[in-house]
């Protein structure tokens, strides 16, 4: 990063040899391997890479296939609810926490603790939860409630949200922690001079800490964007993709056409529409990171 | 460093004492399911027994649909298993053209192979280039109709003989509180049931013209259409049946739940698990009692290539072994499907097995959808039938349309 000064370049030289497996690594394998999928999803290949160049015709495909709008339309829902539940709640949580509370290494370990469950038994864990004749609607109709009816899984129209249950239970936890850490980062004498000046507490969080989180809240949000874009294992445990297609996700998208369709040229053109909308996040995210920095 | 050392020796010995071992070979297969479970397990059995080498059990729970993917990414990735199960046809295609799979030609010719499989439809699914790649373990048909008495017992209506009466049928067991057809919620089931219906209930020649020639005008046509209504009345008939894998839905049946499935002939091996006795607990009708035709696909074993030459002299063993007779009867009868030899006694076999074997007989036998098209157009063509079956608001015309769209582009 230094080699913004004119004569950078040659400054701090084992540095800069110590760097040259990571560039080459970063180059090759990221890059390369990203340009290799863009330049084979232009063709038709089938099991085996073959470069039968065809231009654009799996994306052609892939657009007019109804699974995958459906995909897409269901990231969408699922990332903008996941992002917004996700931080309010993360951000309350690691709030609440924050009022030196007692206790408070137990309930820091209880909410991560989801987190540490893999998404597949997240997934399945609330299928049987969200099961009418087992989980939450069987125990609320014992409750004589008979008529009480919640079965998002079984209804395609509402799917998803059983979905985002799940993944909300799974992650909200670290974005908890994550929160929480920034909350400590702030100078006591902060708060000291909000109290000084009578501004109310949720006034202070709203309007002084959380600006001053920024960092924190940068980080976090790359780090859920990129695991809503992947989300993978919670479909396939919870629900498979149904009931219908109403629960498809792109990345399954491309691995059941990749593999099971034995159509790589299909699956590249699929994950490489993923990685767009991958850089969609990051590159606003290096902007603000990096370029602001510099005018720092 | 002398830990390091050390356990560097001592993982050497370890190699060296196993590989003095006879070879532990590693089989991955999708049968899962009670009545597979136990047709796998002779073979394992067989294959502990006669030679020095040893089965690895390597089941993938799921369906072929969970598990090719990961045996072909295991195959591809460079960590090929000793042996692996596939449908015939198509599936394994690219695989062979890209030298990946072992030749078993000297094996075929020193079993007589090309003299004993019958139907040779089935050798012809292995044969590439003249060269044979894959074993036939198994002849499996997908046209039957699984009919539960008891069910029909209960609703009070006489079991169906045909397709016709089983939709006839409906409204008296729905009122009896029993689903009319029960049918797993996967893909490759729903698009099964819909092609025995266009198998069973119009001319082979149409089955044929729309997946052997691709031809989208007859995909579009009236006949096809009707066909179209008739999913859509197992859609309605199938609504309540909230089951995922067919050994479950067979399961309904079975118990009495539901009235009956449309699956193939696999579904024997679990009616036989429960000890039901085909004629009396159960009725099986082939070609859904409406034409005698079944389709001959079914299970082979391809045998990737392998860098080590003692493990590949005992797939050699492993693929003699699978045609052998003994071993042919006593999996096929756990397994309920039939043997690819036609000189093996059967007289073990039931009733249902007796139907199929005396309609490949009379030569009524077309080939099989996996031999037919290749996985992307399966793969298309499931997707469109989940969402079919799953959104009772999608009408059989927009959905023959879609399917005719499908198979315009398929190749």
């Amino acid at each position: 990063m230094s080699s913004e000064r004119p004569n950078g370049l040659f400054r701090n030289i084992p540095a800069k040899v110590a760097a040259i497996p990571m560039i080459i690594t970063a180059l090759v394998v990221f890059m390369g391997g990203s340009l290799w999928t863009m330049a084979y999803s232009l063709t038709k290949s089938k099991l085996l890479p073959k470069w039968k160049f065809v231009g654009l015709d799996q994306y052609e495909r892939l657009w007019s296939t109804k699974r995958w709008v459906v995909s897409i339309e269901n990231l969408f829902i699922y990332g903008v609810c996941m992002l917004i539940a996700s931080f309010v709640i993360g951000f309350i949580l690691a709030a609440l926490m924050d009022q030196k509370i007692r206790f408070e290494n137990t309930f820091r370990t209880i909410i991560l603790y989801p987190f540490a469950l893999s998404f597949i038994v997240t997934g399945l864990v609330w299928q049987w939860i969200l099961n009418p004749e087992f989980g939450i609607q069987s125990i609320i109709r014992g409750l004589g409630f008979t008529s009480f009816e919640f079965d998002p899984l079984y209804n395609a129209d509402i799917a998803i949200y059983g979905i985002l249950i799940a993944g909300l239970w799974q992650g909200t936890g670290l974005i908890m922690v994550l929160m929480l850490a920034g909350l400590r980062g702030i100078d006591q004498e902060i708060w000291k001079a909000a109290k000084v000046d009578g501004i109310p507490t949720w006034k202070t969080y709203l309007f002084i800490v959380i600006p001053m989180m920024r960092p924190v809240f940068i980080t976090t949000l790359v780090l859920v964007a990129a695991s809503i874009v992947k989300v993978y294992d919670l479909i396939v445990a919870q629900t498979g993709g149904g009931p219908g297609i109403s629960t498809e996700m792109p990345a399954k998208y491309v691995y059941d056409y990749m593999f099971g369709g034995q159509n790589l040229g299909q699956g590249f053109a699929a994950s490489t529409m993923m990685l767009l909308a991958v850089l969609v996040v990051v590159i606003p995210w290096a902007y603000l990171e990096f370029g602001g920095k510099k005018r720092g | 460093m002398k830990t390091l050392r050390t356990l560097f020796v001592a993982t050497t010995a370890l190699c060296a004492t196993t590989a003095a071992f006879a070879a532990d070979l590693e089989v991955t297969h999708w049968w899962t399911s009670g009545g597979e479970a136990a047709a796998v397990g002779e073979l394992a059995k067989a294959f502990d027994a006669r030679t020095d080498h040893h089965w690895v059990d390597g089941a993938i729970a799921g369906s072929g649909s969970t598990a090719r993917p990961i045996m072909i990414s295991r195959i591809t990735g460079g960590d090929p298993m000793a042996a692996t199960q596939f449908n015939h046809g198509r599936q394994a295609e690219e695989l062979v053209e890209a030298g990946l799979m072992r030749d078993l030609t000297d094996i075929a010719e020193a079993g007589k192979w090309r003299e004993v499989i019958n139907p040779p439809s089935l050798l012809d699914a292995c044969t590439v280039d003249g060269k044979v790649y894959c074993a036939p373990l198994n002849i499996h048909s997908w046209q039957w109709l699984w009919l539960s008495h008891k069910a029909y017992a209960d609703a009070g209506v006489p079991v169906p003989t045909n397709w016709d009466e089983f939709v006839a049928a409906a409204p008296a067991l729905e009122a009896a509180g029993i689903v009319p057809m029960a049918m797993g919620k996967q893909g490759w089931q729903q698009s099964g049931a819909f092609n025995v219906m266009m198998i069973s209930l119009l001319p082979k020649e149409i089955f044929l013209q729309v997946y052997g020639d691709k031809d989208a005008d007859v995909a579009a046509g009236a006949d096809v259409a009707r066909i179209f209504k008739a999913a859509a009345d197992a859609r309605a008939m199938a609504s309540n049946s909230n089951v995922q894998d067919w050994n479950q839905a067979t399961n309904l049946v079975i118990t009495g739940k539901a009235g009956g499935q449309i699956m193939g002939d696999w579904a024997q091996g679990e009616f036989q698990v429960a000890e039901m006795t085909a004629g009396e607990d159960y009725t099986c009708l082939p070609g859904l009692g409406v034409n005698r035709t079944l389709q001959a696909g079914g299970d082979a074993f391809y045998f990737p290539v392998l860098k080590d030459a003692e493990t590949t002299a005992a797939q050699g063993e492993l693929a003699a072994l699978l045609l052998d007779p003994e071993v042919q009867v006593a999996f096929n009868l756990k397994k309920g499907s039939l043997p690819v030899r036609g000189d093996v006694d059967l007289a073990a076999a039931n009733d249902c097995m007796k139907k199929g074997l005396d309609i490949l007989a009379t030569g009524d036998a077309i080939p099989d959808f996996n031999q037919l098209v290749s996985s992307d157009t399966r793969v298309q063509i499931e997707d469109l039938f989940v969402e079919f079956f799953a959104d009772a608001s999608m009408t059989p015309e927009a959905a023959q349309e879609r399917f005719a769209a499908i198979i315009a582009d398929a190749d």
